[in-house]
């Protein structure tokens, strides 16, 4: 009994143990985005370290209230960018979100859109508050 | 793991016994009633049958029963049928102004975009009317709303993912005391329909109690199949068939009958008229025993007046927490529930009920709704408390504090 006929085993997944759920006490960089639609809001935290020059995302962190859509797609995306450098993080579309979880139903492609904008404001939230 | 279905309100499962009475008519009797022969007239019989058990059922005579593939054609064609027919009587007395519908709020869609249609083709103009925090529609905004050219009020009896009852008897007796003197002053009466769908299982469905012209209903939520339904329509009432064809249901509805689900529904009514109160009785016992259980968990908070509520529905609010992650987290736990969350409507919209209802889209959205059958137990119940609490809490910890 589950809703496996809608979501893949992926998404289910991620629902039954989201990866990386939590706060951030003084992130480098945050985000709340929200679809008033859906009725999801999603708030993600980076933590930015450099490393010979170069910005990684040391640690990320979601909190969601949202849909089965929504609490996927953010707990993947954090599964997705942590380690990584900036540069390629930002890169990450919601198709590669979603197609990372093995698809999501048409209807719910919307609430992809929600982490990629999230990770993508969040960033911006860093680099704004760390200009040289 | 134990499956807990708590979802009536959307579909009950066939009964054994309907199902058992329908077989016969699939590859033995499966003769078509407009035919003379021995096959024609065993499935004629069974059909007749099956229309006397609904008119016994509503306090109707049998020439006001047509059977139907579900309430939502049920609707359909009253509403259509009837404003088509007005018109033409209208149209021959050279009248110009469309005639008037007065609904509510808080109908089903089938209601609603039935209404929706005959506006947009420029066939009626219809009054949507408020509701109350519980659901209730107003019987003096029934009749404040009534203008020379109303023909036909359609207000539900009871709402579908609240479970208010709404008063069909108090607007049925208004109506009528207008009615009157419009026969006395030689004006066109107005017809009230009903949409008894979610009534039928548990309150008094007497049609001429309720003071009603047209009842629909759908056979699925009362254990007989999906696909069938019926429409009763007081002898009388003004009606043109919506799906054209051969002369099947009284000229009223085209199209060779669904034999055995007809029998089904005939079968599955008569049950409800033969349990009585009993089950009525077990049902509300248990729902008061899921709302106790519910309403311990912080902020969550109770839709409508349960007292006054039908006995089988139930459905609360959950701050802080979208429906369909708690649907899912259920599921998970073998219990089926519904909820008037936007992510689970496929229309990326929050409740219409709820909404009307004066409750904020961030509310409707934490929506869930347990409606229970004549099946659930006390264990179900129990089950559904232990667990509830637990799913909650995690989604709540997972939200951002806002």
């Amino acid at each position: 009994m589950s809703f496996s006929q809608l979501y893949s085993e992926k998404v289910l997944e991620h629902v039954r143990n989201p990866q990386n759920m939590g706060e951030i006490k003084n992130p480098d960089g945050v985000a709340t985005v929200g679809n008033p639609v859906c009725g999801d809001i999603m708030r993600l935290y980076i933590k930015v370290e450099k490393k010979d020059g170069k910005e990684y995302i040391k640690d990320t962190k979601f909190q969601t209230l949202g849909c089965g859509a929504a609490i996927s797609t953010s707990s993947m995306i954090t599964t997705m960018i942590k380690g990584k450098p900036l540069k390629e993080a930002e890169k990450i579309t919601n198709r590669v979100i979603a197609e990372a979880l093995g698809g999501l139903p048409l209807s719910k492609m919307h609430c992809s859109i929600l982490a990629a904008d999230a990770l993508k404001k969040a960033i911006q939230n860093y680099r704004q508050s760390h200009k040289r | 793991m134990k499956q807990i279905y708590l979802d009536h309100a959307a579909t009950t499962p066939v009964d054994k016994e309907v199902f058992m009475a329908m077989r016969p008519y699939f590859d033995q009797d499966y003769g078509n009633p407009s035919e003379p022969h021995w096959w024609g007239q065993e499935a004629r019989k069974a059909i007749d049958e099956a229309r006397e058990k609904v008119a016994n059922f509503l306090g109707a005579k049998t020439q006001e029963i047509i059977f139907t593939s579900c309430a939502t054609e049920s609707i359909n064609l009253a509403h259509k049928g009837l404003i088509e027919a007005i018109r033409e009587t209208q149209d021959a007395k050279r009248k110009s102004s469309a005639p008037h519908i007065i609904t509510s709020s808080v109908e089903h869609k089938a209601v609603l975009e039935t209404c929706r249609h005959l506006e947009k083709m420029g066939m009626a103009q219809v009054t949507y009317l408020p509701v109350d925090k519980d659901g209730l529609v107003k019987v003096e905004d029934v009749e404040k709303s009534i203008k020379p050219e109303t023909v036909l009020v359609s207000i539900m009896y009871v709402n579908n993912e609240v479970g208010t009852i709404e008063p069909i008897r108090e607007i049925g007796e208004t109506i009528s005391q207008i009615n009157k003197l419009r026969m006395e002053n030689g004006e066109l009466k107005i017809y009230f329909h009903t949409d008894a769908t979610q009534a039928i299982q548990y309150l008094d469905c007497q049609v001429a109690k309720l003071g009603v012209d047209l009842l629909s209903l759908s056979g699925h939520k009362f254990y007989a199949p999906k696909g069938v339904g019926a429409l009763y329509f007081k002898k009388g009432t003004p009606m043109v068939r919506q799906q054209d064809g051969g002369g099947q249901e009284y000229r009223l509805r085209a199209g060779t009958e669904n034999v055995p689900y007809i029998v089904g529904l005939g079968k599955a009514i008569e049950g409800v008229r033969s349990q009585g109160s009993g089950v009525r009785g077990q049902v509300e016992k248990l729902k008061d025993k899921l709302i106790k259980g519910i309403l311990k968990i912080p902020k969550v908070k109770l839709v409508g007046d349960s007292k006054k509520n039908a006995p089988h529905i139930a459905t609360f609010l959950v701050d802080g927490v979208e429906g369909e992650a708690m649907l899912l987290l259920l599921s998970e736990k073998g219990i089926a529930a519904s909820s008037g969350s936007a992510c689970t409507s496929g229309l990326l919209e929050p409740s219409h009920v709820l909404t009307a209802m004066g409750y904020r889209p961030e509310q409707a959205h934490g929506s869930l709704r347990f409606s229970l059958g004549q099946g659930t137990n006390d264990e179900e119940i129990d089950c559904v408390i232990k667990v509830l609490p637990e799913i909650i809490q995690r989604l709540r910890k997972m939200a951002p504090k806002l």
